[in-house]
């Protein structure tokens, strides 16, 4: 019995960790051909010494609250106008073929012109942040109040649910599963965009950093770079799974039910 | 038709104002100049060759892109999908390698190609990958298991399983797939240029932002935009004709 329990739990290890091993054994084999290829411990060396230093609040902080802060806004913002867009038929249809044009803009060419709007500091790269995140936020509210149910609609109305209770139980709750869809898409968006406005004219930051360590040839700390980029877009993204849980524990609970 | 007169009126309240706000001297004109030149510019520029050359060379970047990503994953996603044990010993790799913003590979992208196709394909190619085998992924798993047993039991070459039943039960997950994918595609094809400076439209956009060229860096995003609907356009139709025969798009055109 124990012996099944301890061989279960070694059968779960050997599939976590059994690929990742295999692929950093054969990144270690094949390093060392190119000058472009640093092998794993040297590039894990330059992790260590690059960011476990003043880095960390020099660029890598700021970055990530510039990113939450845009986020943050824009998330105000696709709410807070996506609402009314959605629960007014007569609105919906006048903007949507101004959102739907919006949204195709490729956020990344807005960085160009917001430079000359805000300038090259902090306000434009939020600005940059919050100009990418707002479509996917804005669009995905507006679809989710238009497809609220309507006979619980009806049910509101009949018992006398209505201003700010019936937009937090009613409005914001049934439209939550799109909207935690519309910001799932932003926050990836939102990390192309914070790293992007870094690339551009700017004297800080991990997308800056990044670039400087590429154009001085240090090739193990630009490896250690994505490195980062790569846990911190893993860590939200998984911060971000556990809040979608909890927001929208009782819609996986129905669907669990209903099945 | 009443839609598509708001539709209208709305187009129209925006042009309205992105003429009225810098007319007004709300705006500086020099930073916002009024809608009519900014459309004026572009209709100039679609007449040269140059425009339509960049154009060209971001549309073979996308579109390339897009082509060996779908191969690559679709591929792959089967594989992992229907040999067994397969997939639970790739799950922690996907799920780590998925989230990487695909921009931090700029840097390595310009060392290895400097500003040309090959940087435009990596960040295109790692972008839309991920978005592809996860959705053929979901699909494999939906394959009704009684049916793939009766398929076995009947005979069926694996080829033939996946053929007759795998793909046809995947591919509305797969089109999925590909329509975030063609986006994400678009986004990233762009951002190569005007980042890396990879010929295309983003390059130009960075060209004429330097030279402070401002109308044009407006008329060229305008433009962006415009590739953007088409392009999501092009993928929705392609969608709808691949799955015609699913009841899905049967019944949604029988309404």
């Amino acid at each position: 019995m124990k012996a099944g329990v301890r061989g279960k739990a070694g059968v779960r290890v050997v599939r976590l960790f059994g690929l990742p091993v295999l692929l950093v054994l054969g990144w270690w084999l094949v390093s060392g051909r190119s000058f472009y290829l640093p092998d794993p411990v040297r590039v894990a060396r330059a992790f260590g010494q690059t960011w476990f230093s003043a880095r960390v609040f020099d660029d890598v902080l700021p970055s990530i609250g510039r990113l939450l802060a845009g986020y943050a806004l824009a998330t105000v913002l696709g709410v807070g106008l996506g609402v009314p867009i959605g629960l007014s038929p007569r609105l919906r249809a006048t903007l949507e073929p101004v959102l739907e044009f919006f949204r195709a803009i490729p956020p990344p060419v807005l960085v160009p012109l917001l430079m000359l709007l805000a300038g090259i500091d902090t306000p434009m790269k939020v600005l940059v942040i919050v100009s990418g995140c707002v479509w996917p936020i804005l669009l995905n509210t507006v679809e989710g109040v238009r497809a609220l149910d309507e006979v619980l609609a009806d049910t509101c109305r009949m018992y006398g649910v209505h201003g700010a209770t019936r937009l937090r139980r009613f409005v914001l709750r049934g439209a939550s599963p799109q909207i935690m869809a519309g910001l799932r898409q932003a926050l990836s968006i939102g990390i192309i965009l914070m790293v992007i406005s870094e690339m551009f004219a700017s004297s800080s930051g991990l997308g800056f950093t990044i670039v400087l360590f590429q154009r001085q040839f240090q090739i193990a700390e630009m490896w250690s770079g994505i490195l980062l980029l790569g846990l911190i877009g893993l860590t939200l993204s998984l911060l971000f799974r556990f809040v979608e849980r909890r927001v929208l524990s009782w819609y996986y609970g129905a669907g669990a039910a209903r099945a | 038709m009443r839609r598509l007169l708001y539709g209208l009126a709305g187009l129209a309240g925006l042009l309205a104002l992105l003429e009225a706000v810098p007319r007004l001297g709300l705006v500086d004109e020099r930073f916002l100049p009024p809608a009519s030149r900014i459309l004026g510019t572009l209709a100039g520029q679609l007449v040269t060759a140059e425009l339509w050359l960049a154009l060209g060379e971001t549309v073979l970047g996308w579109a390339l892109g897009l082509a060996i990503a779908f191969c690559l994953a679709v591929a792959a996603g089967v594989v992992i999908g229907i040999v067994p044990g397969l997939r639970a010993a790739t799950h922690s790799t996907v799920e780590f390698l998925r989230p990487i913003p695909s921009v931090a590979l700029v840097p390595l992208a310009t060392l290895l190609y400097g500003p040309s196709l090959g940087s435009t394909l990596l960040l295109v190619v790692y972008a839309s990958f991920w978005q592809v085998l996860i959705q053929v992924l979901y699909g494999v798993a939906a394959v009704d298991p009684v049916a793939y047993d009766t398929a076995r039991s009947y005979g069926l070459s694996s080829w033939s399983r996946v053929r007759h039943l795998v793909w046809p039960t995947a591919l509305p997950y797969v089109m999925t797939g590909l329509r975030l994918a063609a986006a994400v595609a678009f986004i990233l094809a762009v951002t190569a240029e005007l980042v890396i400076g990879s010929p295309g439209l983003g390059a130009e956009i960075q060209v004429a932002q330097n030279s402070g060229a401002v109308p044009t860096v407006y008329a060229l995003i305008v433009l962006a935009g415009l590739v953007g609907i088409g392009v999501n356009a092009a993928v929705r139709l392609l969608e709808r004709r691949v799955l015609s025969w699913h009841p899905a798009v049967r019944s949604e055109a029988g309404t």
